[in-house]
């Protein structure tokens, strides 16, 4: 079997992935058989053999790709004129691209505040309680669900069924199917498109983005809470110190750092959103964020040099805030 | 990516000093807290989380004229169920079945999770146990390039694997998954061999034993829980992907689950029998490894939190 050919039987592709793990094996085996041969000969270079293979596939799938799409960036669309940073411009002024850098805005500021305080609200609000692990269990679940898995669900929430406005005589509405429209019409309401409606609708995929990423803030934030020295919290109890006072000058300081931790790394999540748009709307409707777009513009919409502009802002704007997480995680760790 | 280094990795929630030595701050706050409105708060909370995979699941059993004309919520008044949805996605013969893509998904996530594995244990034994000139620089530059995001790697990629002639098989898949999780892989498997005492390897050492066994007899078997809470974060993100599988996917025989159900979320927008139960056999694999796996699940998730 040829392996540049796709197999189409499941025993073909069962049998090119143990083909597959054969060949991984085989390199590291045959790194940790030359390894062996230049020890015994005394050689020095055998920390090179083990990092061969790592530093390799690093050049090859992160350095010189991500040099590659820098310098695309700032050609055409059709990558044969150099524009200079027409591309980047172009981000920054057309009406489209402006409208996608608003929802990315709003996907970073709005996601993890409200992901984060209802985190830490349901950790604080089950901390120590009977059912404490199940009752996490649930609220974490979302987070071993894929995006595109959880789009469906959420899409199947926002259904809508046409509504028709002026009924006849004898004539019956469509029965809504999504759970959100049936709600708004028990109480009286008129159905909605949620995610046609823009700019209401990135509102409603970040919903979407906040089911799965509580259950990422309360996990941590709950750890965090369990760290802080029971005898700070006894203390401060027999001060007779109130609930509030407590959750605000005892047990927010002990965690500051990590909710820090929690906003910053939901918040890069938010830059790279993609699958979530890709599958509820394909970012139609003034649903785009830079990370779609990308996508849109390098493979549907034939213009790679903006899609390349489009990736390197995205890692321009993903490094600030990932430097600070990792400054963040080295204060908390000396505390 | 640096949620790894972390207390968070070394300390699983019921480990934490603070759990057996009394109540917590926050147990304290909540019962404070006028007590039935804290628990109704949290069963609120806890259904609303609920309630929209509840929602999907229960849809997945309909039959597909009762899903198109009323609620499923009516299921529990009018109780109607059928298999016929997970018949049609797993088992029937037309472009419904999903049963070929899942396939894909075995076999594109076995490769994608070992293969970074036993590189990354390689680079991340010499970077821990070995000397050589450079080595920090080269280990902080290994880290550092955890901040690329997939997206500027992916048109030049794709160009690379068309010129090898490999392109629309899995090794591009298998490839960019073992490319993309490097960085974190020796990152987080050095910090763990770092924790092994170096006297232990020292011994070995003055034993006569090389370098490649001490990898073999010593480090590989004491890093196990290391490799498992790596393994399952790995096993999530390439079984969850949609990027990488879109991008080099393309065709029938190579795309994953992921890659399937948002093409038919596309092409069948409102074929909500096939959605939901196709949905479904999605996401049993993660969460059947979560129930199991509880813990090294969380350990995992949190330690690679931001890769991608």
């Amino acid at each position: 079997m040829h392996l540049a050919v796709a197999a189409t039987t499941t025993g073909g592709k069962l049998l090119t992935m143990v083909i597959a793990l054969l060949a991984f094996a085989a390199v590291v085996g045959i790194i940790l058989f030359l390894a062996g041969l230049a020890e015994r000969r005394g050689r020095r270079q055998t920390a090179w053999l083990f990092l061969a293979p790592t530093l390799v596939l690093l050049l090859v799938g992160l350095v010189y790709p991500a040099g590659r799409t820098v310098v695309r960036s700032l050609y055409d669309a059709a990558g044969s004129q150099f524009i200079g940073l027409h591309n980047y411009l172009t981000i920054f002024s057309s009406d489209e691209q402006l409208v996608v850098l608003r929802n990315t805005v709003l996907w970073v500021l709005v996601t993890p505040f409200v992901a984060t305080v209802i985190g830490l609200i349901y950790a604080i609000l089950v901390d120590g309680a009977r059912g404490e692990s199940f009752a996490k269990a649930l609220i974490f679940l979302p987070m071993a669900i894929s995006f595109v898995g959880a789009s469906i669900i959420w899409k199947f929430v926002y259904e809508y069924r046409d509504h028709i406005e002026n009924l006849l005589p004898g004539q019956q509405q469509i029965p809504q199917i999504g759970l959100l429209n049936q709600v708004i019409v028990w109480l009286g309401g008129k159905p909605q498109q949620f995610l046609i409606d823009s700019p209401w609708n990135t509102f409603f995929l970040i919903v979407v983005m906040i089911w799965i990423q509580a259950g990422f803030a309360m996990t941590i934030l709950s750890a965090s809470i369990k760290a802080i020295p029971a005898e700070m919290t006894e203390a401060a109890r027999l001060d007779g110190v109130g609930a509030f006072e407590m959750f605000r000058f005892i047990t927010l300081p002990a965690i500051r750092p990590t909710v820090v931790v929690v906003l910053t790394t939901i918040a890069i999540g938010c830059l790279k959103v993609f699958d979530i748009i890709r599958t509820m709307t394909g970012g139609s409707f003034g649903t785009s964020v830079v990370a779609n777009e990308f996508y849109t513009q390098s493979f549907s919409a034939g213009n790679q040099g903006l899609g390349a502009a489009l990736a390197v802002l995205l890692f321009i704007l993903v490094v600030p805030i990932i430097v600070y997480n990792v400054r963040q995680l080295r204060a908390s760790e000396g505390r | 990516m640096a949620q790894l280094s972390v207390p968070v990795v070394a300390d699983t929630p019921d480990t934490l000093p603070g759990r057996r030595r009394g109540r917590s701050a926050a147990e304290t706050a909540r019962k404070r807290l006028t007590s039935p409105w804290a628990s109704l708060a949290a069963v609120v909370l806890a259904v609303l989380w609920t309630l929209p995979t509840f929602g999907l699941f229960v849809t997945s059993f309909r039959p597909e004229a009762d899903i198109k004309n009323s609620g499923w919520w009516t299921v529990f008044t009018d109780p109607t169920f059928t298999l016929d949805n997970y018949r049609t996605v797993l088992g029937s013969t037309g472009q419904d079945n999903l049963a070929p893509y899942f396939i894909n998904s075995i076999a594109i996530t076995l490769p994608a999770v070992i293969a970074p594995i036993l590189i990354a244990a390689l680079a991340a034994y010499a970077f821990a146990w070995m000397r050589f000139p450079g080595k920090n620089t080269l280990f902080v530059a290994v880290f550092a390039l955890q901040v690329v995001p997939l997206q500027v790697t992916l048109l030049p990629l794709l160009e690379l694997w068309v010129d090898l002639g490999i392109n629309r098989t899995f090794w591009p898949i298998w490839l960019a998954h073992t490319m993309f999780a490097l960085p974190l892989a020796v990152f987080l498997l050095h910090n763990f061999m770092r924790e092994i005492p170096g006297e232990l390897i020292e011994a070995a050492r003055v034993d006569g034993a090389g370098h490649v066994t001490v990898f073999f007899r010593l480090m590989l078997p004491m890093l196990k829980p290391a490799l498992a809470a790596f393994g399952i974060y790995q096993f999530l993100w390439v079984w969850n992907d949609l990027l990488v599988g879109l991008t080099f996917g393309g065709q029938p025989n190579v795309n994953p689950l992921t890659v399937a159900l948002f093409n038919l979320t596309g092409t069948r927008g409102t074929a909500w029998h096939l959605l939901s139960a196709g949905a479904f056999v999605s996401i049993i694999v993660p969460v059947v490894v979560f129930v199991a796996l509880q813990r090294y699940f969380v350990r995992g998730l949190l330690a690679g939190s931001v890769k991608g």
